[in-house]
Order: structure tokens, then sequence, then C-alpha cells
């Protein structure tokens, strides 16, 4: 059954885009990432103008993300003080964001920077998850804390000192908004919610527990997310309210069962998961840069 | 006595030519639908081109979209990395274009004759800068633009057929993609004789978003504001009542 998309202006299979939805809202919540990572390459990849992909694909991870964080909320897992302060650094780092956006696009290489700073994240934190998901997996079989892999440096020594309850952590409150301000620039850049740097990083760099990390980084998206649509709509008209919806009723289902799976599955099994997709995504997009195209030639955005 | 007869000779061609493209003798053409509409089913259409001629000929028929500026980039490796280093724009160039023909273009008429109808995708005018790319180089771009428009199905491959039944009635088929970008189109139908055109007729063809399409691109673009709010406001109902269904079952 095809359906016209008013704004993306083709028309595309009703069922293709809500099994889409699911099987992407079932990844956000069992990693607690957005998804847009993958979902707005593939949106591309079926014929939805990139431009429209990713305006859309923001709109549709709100919704995942409430549902998502309100599911982990129940379960008191997240950390609303170290949400609000990676928000603020969230806002401030988008709308810098936006304007870098504009800049590059009059440049003419927006492509390539999206493309590049893809491959850039996605391949080193993807391989250093990949890495330490191997390392906590035999640490434990010696029995021994994971805890350990955050280790005293400098940026402990940072000022604002904050206790976070929530997350049994005590450090400058000038390391999560530095945290959020830059994932909130890279975000929108590349047009996702950033989790997929945002989760590693608080993990690692903060040195949160992992099961707060997915409430409180979905926390942190709804907001980041809303700013994005909101921003899109009004610069550049670029949401499609129909392919969102059907986006969202794919992933809001996809995310329920995906929290579910994910409160199962063991914490190290999880990060090796994410570790694997997001690297296998870095491929996939180093491909497209490396490998010659078949057309040298392609059609810009008419006017 | 010869002097009035050259003068009344002459009066008579001016009044033939003259009242030539006026008359448009021996063709009548329409199409089956004048305005297509985009909803929500949209999934492309075929459009039926048929009418009617007075004798013997060729008819070619031309569907054209409306005229826009499109940018051409082209990629070039830089250290091991494909990346878009050349732009060249067409300043005039058809969103669509479709032709038919009852016979090979090449029969019809001579190259001159099919360049200055622009009959057939080598023949459009593009209006490439000529200060950007000259000679060989201009036609690289020209064949690149073709050629990505027609992977978009948006410009013709091969000519289509016009059939003609008993040299009087004739019909063609064209097919808009569910991607055909909407706008006020031009379907031009010409009849050749001897390689020349003898008559042609002009119809407009209207394809347009209807009913909650159009409204919401409308809506999109002059209340981006709202538009946005609704689309926040949605997508927040939207997860909060999937966590409420899911959390009952």
């Amino acid at each position: 059954m095809q359906i016209y998309l008013p704004i993306a202006e083709v028309s595309v299979n009703v069922f293709l885009l809500l099994g889409l939805g699911g099987v992407i809202g079932f990844l956000s919540g069992v990693f607690g990432v957005g998804g847009g990572f993958i979902m707005t390459p593939l949106l591309i990849f079926i014929g939805i103008p990139p431009p429209v992909a990713v305006a859309t694909q923001a709109n549709n991870v709100i919704a995942s993300s409430v549902s998502g964080s309100l599911s982990q909320w129940k379960r008191g897992n997240i950390d609303f003080k170290m949400g609000l302060i990676l928000l603020a650094g969230g806002f401030a780092g988008s709308t810098i964001g936006v304007a870098l956006f504009s800049l590059l696009q009059r440049l003419g290489q927006i492509d390539l920077v999206i493309n590049l700073s893809y491959v850039v994240l996605l391949g080193s934190v993807g391989s250093m998850m990949l890495l330490e998901g191997a390392r906590s997996l035999l640490l434990k079989r010696r029995k021994t804390k994971t805890g350990r892999l955050h280790s005293r440096t400098w940026l402990h020594g940072l000022p604002l000192k904050t206790r976070f309850r929530r997350s049994r952590l005590y450090l400058s409150a000038l390391l999560p908004f530095g945290i959020g301000f830059g994932v909130g620039v890279l975000s929108a850049i590349m047009g996702v919610g950033g989790a997929f740097v945002l989760v590693p990083l608080m993990i690692y760099v903060l040195g949160m527990p992992t099961a707060i990390v997915v409430g409180t980084s979905l926390f942190q998206i709804i907001f980041v997310s809303i700013n994005v649509t909101f921003l899109q709509a009004i610069q550049n008209q670029t949401v499609d309210i129909v392919l969102a919806l059907l986006l969202t009723l794919g992933s809001v289902i996809g995310a329920q069962y995906g929290t579910r799976a994910g409160a199962k599955l063991p914490a190290e099994a999880l990060r090796l998961l994410l570790g694997v997709l997001i690297l296998g995504m870095a491929v996939r997009l180093s491909l497209e840069l490396v490998v010659p195209p078949e057309d040298l030639y392609s059609l810009g955005i008419p006017s | 006595m010869r002097r009035p007869l050259r003068a009344l000779l002459l009066c008579g061609l001016m009044a033939v030519a003259v009242a030539l493209p006026a008359r448009s003798v021996g063709l009548i053409a329409d199409l089956s639908s004048h305005l297509v509409a985009i909803t929500s089913g949209f999934a492309g259409v075929d459009v039926l081109l048929f009418g009617a001629i007075d004798g013997p000929g060729d008819v070619v028929v031309v569907v054209r979209g409306p005229e826009r500026v499109q940018p051409v980039h082209r990629k070039s490796n830089v250290a091991g990395i494909w990346m878009n280093t050349a732009q060249v724009t067409f300043e005039s160039a058809p969103v669509f274009y479709f032709i038919a023909s009852s016979r090979p273009l090449d029969e019809i008429a001579d190259p001159s004759v099919l360049r200055a109808n622009q009959f057939g995708v080598d023949h459009l005018q593009l209006g490439l800068p000529r200060a950007r790319a000259r000679g060989r180089a201009a036609e690289e771009w020209r064949q690149a633009l073709i050629r990505n428009k027609q992977r978009q199905n948006l410009y013709v491959r091969e000519p289509a057929t016009v059939t003609v039944l008993g040299q009087r009635l004739f019909r063609t088929s064209v097919h808009l993609p569910s991607n055909v970008p909407p706008g006020l189109y031009r379907a031009e139908t010409y009849l050749l004789r001897d390689g020349q055109i003898v008559s042609a007729q002009t119809t407009p063809l209207s394809i347009s978003k209807l009913g909650l399409e159009a409204d919401l691109f409308t809506f999109a673009h002059e209340a981006p504001a709202a538009y946005g709010t609704i689309a926040v406001l949605a997508a927040l109902m939207a997860g909060w009542l999937a966590h409420l269904l899911f959390r009952r079952s």
C-alpha cells in the first residue's frame, strides 16, 4: 500500500515505513539511543530527500524517547539533575550547531562534512565500546569491579563540584555541561539525537552506571530533538508530519519491547552489541566515501 | 499588369503565413485529464493524449514540466575520498520531459528541425552558461543532468510511441511517476509533413497536490512555527499514549 508524503513529495510503502520504525524503536529501547544514526541513512536509501529525512527523524525520536524514558522513570533509572545539566549544554550547543550547519551549506560541503563526521565518530565510539565491552566481560569473569574503568584525571579537578546522588558521583557540573554542549553541536550538524556519542561519554568519561545512563540519555534526548524539530520546521519546512507519524507508530511499539529486552540483557553484552552496531554503520558509511561512485555527477536541489 | 499580379500573390502568401499558426490546420488533440491530483494514494498515473489529424503525416507529442534552476555536482577523488569538487548550474532545465512520436524521430525530420523544436532529450535547451563550460565539457555536464533525470524517471529514456489509426486518429500514453514534481505542465502536439511542422497545439496540464496533502504542505510553509509545535505535540502525545497502552498490558 503506497502513501504519498506531502513534504517529502514521494510515495512510499506504508508497511515499509511501519517496519522501519519498529526495528529502530526496538534498538532505541534496548540501548537508550535515539536510533537516528541508523534511521537517517535508511530513509535516504529508500528515497526520502536528505533534508526531509534528517528533520523528520528528529520528530520521530521525540516519541520513542518519551515512551522509553517514561518506562525508565518508573524504574527510577533517570538522574534528573545530571539530565538537566546535560540538557542546558545541549540547548546551547545545538543553537550554535544550527548556525554552523548554515555556514557549511553555503560553502557547499555539508554532505561531505556530515558523512565524514559520521564515519569518524561512529568509528571511534564503536571500536572503543567494542574493546571496553570485551575487556569488562573478561574482567567480570575474574570477579573484578567494572567501576575501576574510569580513572581519576584532571577532569575531576574542575570547579563547581556537584553531588549526583542517583548516579553515585561527585564531580564538576562543567563536565556534563561540556559533554551536552558538544553533543548538541553534533546533533544539529548530523541531524540525530546524539545518544550514540552521549551514552559512551556518560559511561566512560562521567563513569555513570549503565542502567542510569540509558534512562538519563533518553530523558535528555526528548528535549534536544524537540529543539531540532522546531528549528527545522521553522527554517527549512522539512518536517514531514505524515512520515513522522508512520515512523512513530512503528517505533513507539518497538521501543516498548526494546526497553523490556534491554532490562533482561547484561550491561556488558549491551555495550558489546551497541559497539558492533555503531561500528557496522561506520564501515557502511566509509565505503560510501571511498568506493568510486557509480556516477560522478549528481543533481543538486533545484530552485 | 505584371506588378499588380506579383503584389497580389505576395499578399496571398502573407495571409496564409499569418493565418497558419492561428488556424492550427489539420490537428486537434486533448488529454484524458487536465488536472492530475496528488492525493495520499498517489503512486504515479498514466495520462492519455489523443486527437485527430486531417490526413497522412507524423505526430510528435512533447510533455514538459516547469523550468527550474538546476545545479549539478561532480565528484573527484581527493586524498582517497570522493567529494564534490565542481558544480555547474543549468538556468532552465524542465523538471519533467516526455516525448513520443509516430516514427523514429530521425526519420521524421532533419536534425536541424529536431534541434529547433527541442525534439528529444539530446536537443533540450537547458540554459547551460557558456562561460562555465564549453565544447566537450559542456556536453558531459549536459549528459550528466539528463542521465540523472532519467534515473529518477523524470526524463524519458527512449521516445515513446504515438499510435496512429487509419491516418486520422492518434493516441499516446504519458506516464507520470510518483515523484513527479507539482506544477503547470505543457503537452505539445505537432503534426509534421515532409520533415516540416505544419500544425501544432499546446494543452495545459496541471499537476497539483489536493486535499489533506495540499493543506499540510501549505500549512508547513505558511505557518512554520505552528506546524512545528503541532509536530512536536503529536510526537509527545504518541509517545505518552504508547506508554499508557503498554503499561496496562
